[in-house]
């Protein structure tokens, strides 16, 4: 089955919410708790990543039988250095976000680390299209 | 297997205590609150926000200790902070046994205790971090519902109310007292610890005979405080082990500088999201109270817990001071084990149907339903949410036409059709003029 999120940018406090109903989701389907912790940091990030940096997006999932994919499309600045953004520590955010929180250069290594696949098309000043995907 | 019962006469079927519910364990149907049982964690939220009363705790009377020959009360911390004017626990405690209690012991020593052993066990073992407090029953119960990928993180430690009847049993059968003439009753101000002295999940047995509201005692025991002139000093505890009866009284006593301490179930949610999102893993400690002012707001307490706090502030000052006597006499000799028996399993209540394809394509249903829906979420079809009654949709248990608004739809339709049937005559009878837009 298909699930559809618009993901508002700017707004902090609300992010995370497309994670969050995936999560419970995921819960009725009865998935494990290992498996619905690893798609809900990564994708949660991803989400995060959406806010912050490109102004919100479409978040569109696939729950099949042994497999969840999660397609984050944005169409925000790009990423301008793949390989240092995957470097833990490694940050663009402002220092109105760091302040906040959020930018600790977590969210690529993040997403890595607990994605079983993870694929990043990024062009700047077009877009970037993260696809997540988590065997179950 | 829980203790939060509806008072059905006095429940009117409002939507106050479905909104409220944290795992969505209430219904109202043919007018009536309704609980779900498996999913009920007795947070006691719905006893509190009850306008009508209707919700109620299933306590044990305070006429039950006289079925043991050895009575012990065990009264939680927040009992002293419920009385005006008083800042001696020696005078509540005195007043408990001229209720009838042959001996009384302090739940906030066995606090003390199980902070040691927290610090010793945290250094011992490797728990996920951040480890979360194992002393709210409620909290527990919901991690295993909402949150069960943090199982691993809970401290596995039993309650100081379990440890305080654990030494207390084991201390008088070594003074040659028979186990079943010892009636050990706990003092409590919630419903979770009712339910977890009554049906026990990570230990074997509890050690808790009884379990009596802080409100019922305190219509007895107020009247007798007045006329209590020299207390026996009874008290053993320090204000480190009262004080975690507060929120972030646990995580004080433990010293640790990196804890969180959080209150209220609503807010413990939005923790433990941030949590599962893997977002406060710099945090060593968290502690969890499923009431708003942690145990001092517990629905089974009389006190406001802001006032409650206020007298907590009182008492620690009291207990503080230097020359204060504390009860003198051995009870923590015998060791007793204070780490879980057996591991707190997950419990899949959410879960629409074992099978994952067939839960599959429910979902799939569910998500059909819910898009038809009004999402006002305003509770009249008896269900919180518009997303929870197209789950009960799904599972058999509601109708689409519950919803007043699905209702009134096909009604207006149903009318639609009827007004185009009645314009509609048979040709034999229709005279000339009728339908001729009907071409």
């Amino acid at each position: 089955m298909k699930l559809h999120y618009k993901v508002d940018g700017g707004a902090f406090t609300s992010a995370g919410f497309a994670a969050g109903q995936v999560k419970r989701t995921l819960r009725q389907l009865g998935i494990s708790p290992e498996i619905i912790r690893k798609i809900s940091i990564a994708m949660y990030e991803a989400e995060m990543n959406m806010v912050l940096h490109a102004n919100g997006g479409n978040v569109d999932v696939e729950l099949a039988k042994d497999y969840i994919t999660v397609v984050l499309e944005d169409q925000g600045p790009g990423i301008e250095d793949i390989d240092r953004a995957m470097e833990v520590g490694y940050s663009t955010a402002s220092q109105k976000v760091r302040s906040m929180g959020f930018g600790a250069g977590m969210g690529l290594p993040n997403m890595k680390r607990y994605a079983d696949e993870l694929t990043i098309d990024t062009k700047l000043g077009v877009g970037t299209r993260v696809e997540l995907k988590v065997f179950i | 297997m829980h203790s939060v019962i509806l008072d059905k006469d006095k429940c009117v079927g409002c939507t106050d205590c479905i909104k409220r519910c944290p795992t969505e364990a209430i219904r109202v149907r043919n007018g009536k609150a309704e609980i779900t049982v498996e999913r009920c964690i007795d947070c006691g939220l719905c006893i509190r926000v009850c306008r009508n009363n209707a919700k109620k705790a299933k306590t044990d009377p305070l006429s039950m200790i006289h079925d043991y020959k050895f009575k012990i009360a065990i009264p939680a911390p927040t009992l002293y902070t419920q009385f005006k004017g008083i800042t001696d626990p020696n005078i509540i405690l005195t007043g408990l046994k001229y209720l009838g209690f042959d001996d009384v012991f302090e739940v906030s020593k066995a606090a003390e205790i199980v902070t040691q052993e927290t610090l010793k066990y945290i250094a011992e073992h490797d728990i996920a971090k951040p480890v979360l407090s194992s002393a709210c029953p409620a909290i527990i119960r919901m991690i295993q519902i909402r949150f069960p990928s943090l199982i691993p993180n809970i401290l596995p430690l039993i309650s100081p109310k379990e440890a305080i009847a654990r030494y207390v049993k084991t201390y008088f059968i070594h003074q040659g007292m028979k186990e079943e003439d010892i009636g050990v009753f706990f003092i409590s101000p919630c419903a979770a610890k009712v339910t977890n002295s009554r049906y026990p999940q990570v230990i074997n047995k509890s050690y808790v005979d009884g379990v009596i509201s802080i409100k019922k005692i305190y219509m007895e025991l107020q009247p007798l405080l007045k006329k209590i002139k020299e207390p026996e000093v009874l008290s053993m505890s320090t204000s480190k082990g009262i004080g975690w009866a507060d929120s972030g009284g646990e995580g004080r006593a433990t010293g640790f500088e990196n804890y969180i301490a959080v209150d209220g179930i609503e807010n413990v949610i939005q923790i433990l999201e941030k949590v599962e999102n893997g977002k406060l893993e710099d945090i060593d400690f968290i502690e969890c109270l499923a009431c708003v002012g942690g145990c001092l707001g517990g629905p089974l307490t009389v006190e406001d817990a802001f006032v409650a706090s206020h007298r907590m502030e009182k008492l620690k000052k009291e207990m503080s001071k230097k020359n204060r006597k504390l009860r003198d006499i051995d009870l923590f000799s015998h060791p007793v084990k204070l780490t879980w028996d057996k591991p707190l399993k997950v419990k899949s209540v959410l879960t629409l149907d074992d099978d994952r394809e067939k839960a599959l394509e429910m979902m799939e249903q569910l998500e059909a339903i819910y898009e038809r829906l009004p999402k006002i979420d305003c509770g009249s079809c008896g269900a919180p949410t518009c997303r929870a009654l197209a789950e009960d949709i799904v599972c058999g248990k509601a109708h689409v036409e519950d919803c007043v608004f699905m209702l009134r739809e096909k009604v207006r339709n149903m009318a639609k059709d009827m007004v185009i049937l009645s314009e509609k005559l048979p040709p034999s009878i229709q005279k000339k003029g009728d339908n001729e837009n009907d071409g």
